[in-house]
């Protein structure tokens, strides 16, 4: 690293510092394998060997990532426009069960692909769109913060969603036929293809990344891109210039949520086929260590969300191999955020030349 | 980071705001509400046994004169202020609760029912709110945001059981106070990070408290399923539960004063930090350090430890009231155990506006929401034929503290440093 | 050590660099007992630096600090201000939400066990009030209190505090005339009663009335030590800024057309929700360059962003071209032809990270060519840039840089060839020369005669009279939110402006 001129040296840190800080997150969590009685390279390799062994289990590697690129983005876009936005776990929901409830309305179920696909995602969108423009709204007329008021929506979706799901008495969502609380299932003109069979890879997977060019398309190249960034880095001098600040924010949550609510449905529509109210938990955390880890940047989304999938989807051979419990990859995943976040650390750990400014 | 989105205030005030709301709801009871409810007479308990304190109702006339109160009550407060009007105000407040008790019982198939046992209840399910709440008040007064809080409660839960287990397997005896203490520690360790991760190297507050939370996430599951799981470790003894004498004895409130340590040091935690950040120099200049750094800076005050102290008694305070799941009340360690109460207590130190008092009683008006969810569900409450959700009176709290923050009951004003990174000068 | 123990502190060649920047060359400086000594300099010529080092908030790169002739290394202001020490900072370092006897004591609390013992203190502070004239409510909370009155808090915190060298960073800067005829006798008072005093400040009128020495500070470096008999205003400001310098600017007489900007009884709050502009009314002809005098204060800032559409008006009329404007947002305004150069450049005029040429189309962005349809024209807004950067003269490696890299002078140029790149019926300019180098300055001044000259209405609101007397052709006098008095240039001579900035009326 050191023989590098101190010009490239920068040029390369935002690639080169997230890089170290899964490496060291590694080296963390190696200590606490080791501690639990186990060779760190018999469970790492596991980990690698499950996520990446075979091409099915690349293609599982790649659908659990999924969602987490739609959450990852809805996160990075907001923070673009200075919003905090903790609410994807509620936003994913949202768009997860109003995806769940319209794809089962009894009159749309001879309707074509064609026509329900597109009624199912879009029912998605509408589900984070309403449940990302609330917080936005009470921002930018009552300065209520973003992060507290999503905190909260993010529990009252979940609440909500127990309740509709769950419900026996009366039945509301809940699929009797079977004995877990789900929603009933979608009919196969409501599902997005897999993509290899038996992997849970399913076409949600192109969905998310052209959501990724769309959104780096929009930050670069429009004057609503221009906005945004304009307000996120100095809402002032955006006021000053004619952009209203207020418009802003709620376009800009809303639209967040509707980038969560799209993942969710592709999530219900492809992997899936039902909701279950439990499978999203803790994702609005994730979103915001893969978005803080791609720093902020809509293609770097992509990488940092597959090795939330690779750890995920590689764990249970970890646990069968090395004996480690699979909670080891969410360790991982949060020594991951701590060196992000401390970044400073890792510059100092590695000798790499101190930031400037914050990064958005 | 967070933009200063300038907020437009609402030109409505305050207590109008508030005033007009009981009185629409008032007239909602009288008119739609009172007539829809039964004839039939209802009885609340206060007590168990024949000597008991009850009283006696029927569930339409009661409907009536409370929503005729509230209308009162609410037209004075929009046509006039002072003190009594306000005053009127929180007694709007306190029939409203006991309109939801007498809604509840009305709409049971139940007779009577016991509110006492609810009384002490929400005070239980209260006290770890309160102590969550009370731990974020430290870091936030100080000016540090803790949205870790639900995390360091995790850890205490987890890493204090884990010890126990390890010491003697849960057989109760010393090592079940070294466990507290223990979940104390991991606590305050966990608030260490928070506080090196966000005073030190000036990560983003938000950020940090994120990255505690997710990793007492990870720790604790991983350290549940390493250790607790193959030692069998359930069931173990509980701290013990302790009788003040005379005060058990009373009527009606008696069974608040039957109860285990850490809920009775809840309520001396509150004491204590209402007097130290009022008549202390360390609360002094906690409240300084949160308001403005510079200035306590150029009066020579260590802004930096001052938070340092602040985040990590902070901390301990979260670990005790997680050691208040898993030592106190159950007697095991299970993922997750918390179970958003951390995030609960962050409503509840809105909600009380980041004052000691105010806090301790948004705390227990959370608890009694919870309460109350239980005794809904056991009270077999029905709504349209149909069971009255449990969920809907959960989610109180949530939509409570959303309400809150948007300012339409009271305007929340957080300390104002709070949030951003404070750099020395150099 | 030059006269050995009268001297109670000392400065011997003190350097302090920031990145990119040298605050302090060399510096010495010395105070000796019972004197005003006068810091004078512009600003950015280092003082405020030099007495945060003495303070101990800043620790030097070389050089050495005595205080009453013994070396003294400070770690933080802790120790100055046990050696005596006591600063009373530009923006007052006070804590809005703690009460008066809080303020005072916070840092020096009196404790028993850990438990605050208010009791003596409030006595001491009684006693302190008295003796030097400094009236305070101690229980008040200082978020209540007015500008003037904080300022006696600031002063009793460094003498509850036994300072007997009290450091005072440009006191007078928020005070109207009057209280600053009051606070310099109070200084006078203070050293009459054994106190030593450093008074930084730029205002040469003050360095006459209440300094026994002065050090005049420029780039960092002393240029000059003189005392005020020795010296005269005109001597001084030449050397505080380098050279002689006349804010005349060469300009031909006014055409004065139709009324292009009206102003009618306007009503404006501040950001705490008092009223600061009150009734205000004035009106400014095309081609003519209307100059508002006043104490900073009076309402300057919230008249300005309430024209520009950045502020709710309350009640009153605001007019371009016969129009009203009020309520519209600020796009809208813009695009009847108001321009505006904000009073702060970089939290209003710039985005720091953003590129030179984005900043350049800041307001314009979304329309053509700049954007067309969806999409920006992100050639079209280079080519504009580099347009701009030549005839405005804008020093810049290249447009695509961070505006944040450029200098101030150069960044101000940025929102001046913004503004004044399209034609304007209106032109709204607050402070738009402070804290330039000189020749950034006068480069300002004729493209604002310019533009008056090309028919543009000018608003011009500055807080350096000899700026507003230079430049307007009317000059009107705010005082307390409300326009008190207007006159030709001709008629507006410095004593009775001055009277009607402090007074807000013309009988003394």
């Amino acid at each position: 690293m050191n023989g590098l001129p101190a010009a490239l040296r920068r040029g390369l840190a935002p690639v080169v510092v997230p890089v170290l800080a899964v490496l060291t997150a590694l080296a963390v969590a190696a200590v606490a394998v080791v501690v639990a009685g186990s060779s760190p390279i018999v469970a790492y390799g596991a980990l690698f060997e499950g996520a990446f062994g075979t091409p099915a289990r690349i293609a599982t590697t790649i659908g659990r990532a999924t969602p987490f690129i739609g959450t990852a983005l809805a996160m990075a876009f907001a923070y673009k426009a200075g919003l905090f936005n903790i609410g994807a776990e509620g936003q994913i929901l949202a768009g997860a069960l109003l995806a769940a409830w319209v794809g089962t309305w009894s009159f749309l179920q001879d309707w074509s692909a064609w026509l329900l696909l597109p009624i199912v995602l879009g029912a998605g969108i509408v589900g984070g769109f309403v449940w990302g423009i609330v917080p936005g709204i009470l921002k930018a007329k009552t300065g209520a913060h973003e992060v507290i008021t999503t905190i909260m929506l993010n529990f009252v979706m979940t609440l909500l969603a127990v309740w509709l799901v769950n419900s026996l008495d009366p039945i509301i969502l809940r699929d009797t036929a079977v004995s877990v609380a789900r929603t009933r299932p979608l009919p196969d003109a409501a599902r997005l293809p897999e993509l290899v069979a038996g992997t849970k890879l399913h076409w949600g997977i192109f969905l998310m990344l052209g959501l990724v060019a769309a959104t780096a398309w929009v930050l670069d190249r429009t004057p609503f891109g221009f906005e945004v960034r304009a307000v996120g880095t100095n809402a002032d001098a955006a006021t000053y210039a004619g952009m209203s600040v207020a418009r802003i924010t709620i376009l800009v949550m809303a639209i967040s949520g509707a980038m969560a609510g799209l993942a969710g449905a592709g999530h219900v529509s492809g992997a899936d086929g039902h909701l279950s109210p439990g499978v999203f938990v803790n994702v609005g955390f994730d979103a915001i260590a893969i978005a803080l880890l791609a720093r902020a940047n809509p293609y770097g989304i992509v990488p940092a969300a597959l090795l939330w999938g690779a750890l995920l989807s590689g764990a249970p051979l970890m646990q069968q191999r090395a004996g480690m419990s699979t909670d080891l990859v969410r360790i991982i995943e949060a020594a991951i955020l701590v060196f992000i976040a401390g970044d400073v650390m890792i510059r100092r750990l590695f000798r790499l030349p101190e930031r400037e400014e914050a990064p958005v | 980071m967070i933009a200063a989105v300038a907020p437009r205030r609402l030109r409505l005030d305050r207590q109008r705001v508030v005033g007009g709301f009981f009185v629409v709801g008032g007239f909602l009871l009288v008119f739609a509400v009172a007539p829809a409810l039964t004839t039939e007479s209802k009885r609340f308990l206060f007590g168990i046994g024949p000597d008991a304190p009850s009283w006696t109702f029927v569930p339409s006339t009661a409907t009536l004169w409370i929503g005729g109160a509230l209308v009162l009550l609410g037209a004075a407060a929009v046509g006039w202020r002072g003190r009594i009007v306000q005053a009127g105000l929180v007694v709007a407040g306190v029939l409203s609760v006991l309109m939801i008790l007498v809604a509840a019982l009305a709409l049971s198939s139940n007779r009577s029912t016991n509110l006492a046992p609810l009384f002490v209840q929400s005070l239980r399910l209260g006290s770890p709110i309160a102590l969550g709440a009370l731990a974020g008040l430290w870091s936030e007064r100080s000016g540090v945001v803790n949205i870790g809080i639900e995390g360091m409660m995790l850890a205490g839960a987890g890493i204090g059981f884990v010890a126990y287990a390890l010491m003697n397997g849960g057989a109760g005896g010393v090592p079940l106070y070294l466990a507290v203490l223990v979940a104390v520690v991991a606590g305050g360790l966990f608030a260490a990070l928070h506080a090196f991760l966000s005073i030190t190297l000036r990560t983003d507050q938000i950020v940090s408290g994120v990255a505690v939370n997710l990793l007492a996430i990870g720790l604790t599951s991983f350290l549940r399923s390493q250790i607790l799981v193959p030692l069998n470790a359930d069931s173990a003894t509980t701290l013990p539960e302790l009788s003040i004498p005379i005060l058990s004895d009373l009527p009606v409130v008696g069974g608040v004063f039957t109860a285990k340590p850490i809920f009775f040091f809840t309520f001396f935690a509150f004491a204590v930090a209402a007097f130290v950040l009022v008549r202390t120099r360390w609360g002094l200049r906690v409240r300084a350090v949160g308001e403005n750094p510079h200035a306590a800076e150029t009066l020579g005050i260590d802004v930096i430890r001052v938070r340092y102290g602040a985040v990590i008694l902070g901390g301990c305070i979260a670990g005790l009231a997680g050691a208040q799941f898993s030592l106190e009340t159950v007697g095991s360690f299970d993922d997750l155990m918390t179970n958003g109460t951390g995030f609960i207590a962050l409503a509840a130190l809105i909600f009380g506006k980041w004052r000691p008092g105010p806090v301790l009683a948004g705390a227990m008006f959370f608890g009694f929401a919870r309460a109350l969810g239980v005794r809904i569900q056991l009270l077999g409450v029905e709504i349209a034929g149909f069971p009255l959700p449990s969920q809907f009176l959960q989610a109180v709290p949530y939509v409570v503290t959303i309400v809150v923050l948007a300012g339409a009951i009271g305007r929340a004003v957080p300390p104002a440093a709070i949030g951003k990174p404070y750099r020395r000068s150099r | 050590m030059t006269q050995g123990g009268h001297h109670v502190l000392e400065v011997d060649g003190v350097t302090k660099t920031f990145p990119g920047v040298v605050a302090n060359r060399a510096v010495s400086f010395d105070l000796a007992e019972g004197e005003v000594h006068c810091l004078l300099g512009e600003n950015g010529a280092g003082k405020t630096t030099l007495m945060n080092i003495v303070y101990g908030l800043y620790r030097p790169d070389e050089g050495t600090i005595r205080v009453r002739g013994r070396e003294v290394e400070f770690s933080s202001s802790a120790d100055a201000i046990a050696h005596g020490i006591g600063m009373v900072h530009q923006h007052f370092q006070l804590v809005p939400t703690l009460t008066v006897l809080e303020n005072v004591v916070l840092g020096a609390e009196r404790v028993r066990r850990g438990v605050l013992e208010l009791g003596p203190a409030r006595r001491t502070l009684d006693e302190l009030m008295d003796r030097y004239g400094l009236p305070v409510d101690p229980d008040a909370l200082v978020g209540d209190l007015s500008v003037g009155v904080r300022q006696r808090v600031e002063l009793l915190k460094a003498l509850y505090r036994d300072a007997d060298v009290l450091i005072l960073d440009e006191p007078t800067a928020v005070l109207t005339p009057g209280e600053v005829d009051e606070f310099l006798g109070t200084v006078r008072e203070l050293v009459d009663l054994g106190k030593s005093v450093v008074f930084i400040t730029h205002k040469l009128r003050e360095v006459a009335q209440v300094a026994d020495r002065i050090t005049v500070l420029r780039g960092g470096e002393v240029v000059g030590r003189t005392t005020p008999a020795e010296t005269s205003e005109a001597e001084l400001a030449a050397l505080m800024v380098g050279r002689e310098v006349s804010f005349a600017v060469e300009r031909t007489e006014a055409h004065p057309g139709e009324i292009a900007l009206e102003v009618v009884d306007l009503v404006v709050d501040d950001d705490r929700g008092h009223r600061a502009v009150d009734g205000c009314s004035f009106a400014v002809r095309a081609g003519e360059i209307f100059g508002i005098a006043g104490v900073e204060g009076n309402g300057q800032r919230e008249l300005v962003e309430a024209i520009a559409g950045m502020r709710p008006v309350v009640a009153g009329e605001v007019r371009v071209a016969g129009r009203s404007v009020v309520g519209l947002d600020p796009r809208r305004i813009a695009d009847l032809g108001v321009g505006h150069i904000p009073e702060d450049r970089t939290r209003h005029g710039l985005i720091g990270p953003f590129s030179v040429a984005d900043n350049l189309v800041l307001n314009r962005y979304h329309e053509a060519p700049y954007a067309r349809g969806l999409v920006r024209d992100r050639s079209a807004v280079r080519r504009h840039a580099e347009e701009l950067v030549e005839t405005f003269d804008i020093r810049t490696p290249g447009v695509d840089v961070p505006v944040a890299q450029l200098s101030g002078g150069n960044q101000q140029k940025v929102v001046v060839a913004r503004e004044l790149s399209r034609p304007l019926a209106v032109l709204l300019v607050a402070q738009p020369t402070r804290g330039l180098d000189v020749g950034s300055i006068e480069f300002i001044h004729r493209r604002l005669v310019e533009m008056r000259d090309r028919g543009t209405a000018v608003l011009l609101v500055s807080a350096e009279l000899d700026e507003v007397l230079g430049l307007a052709d009317t000059v009107g006098v705010l005082y307390r939110g409300r326009i008190v008095a207007s006159m030709a240039a001709e008629e507006a001579d410095r004593h009775r402006i001055g009277l009607l900035m402090a007074t807000g009326s013309e009988a003394a």
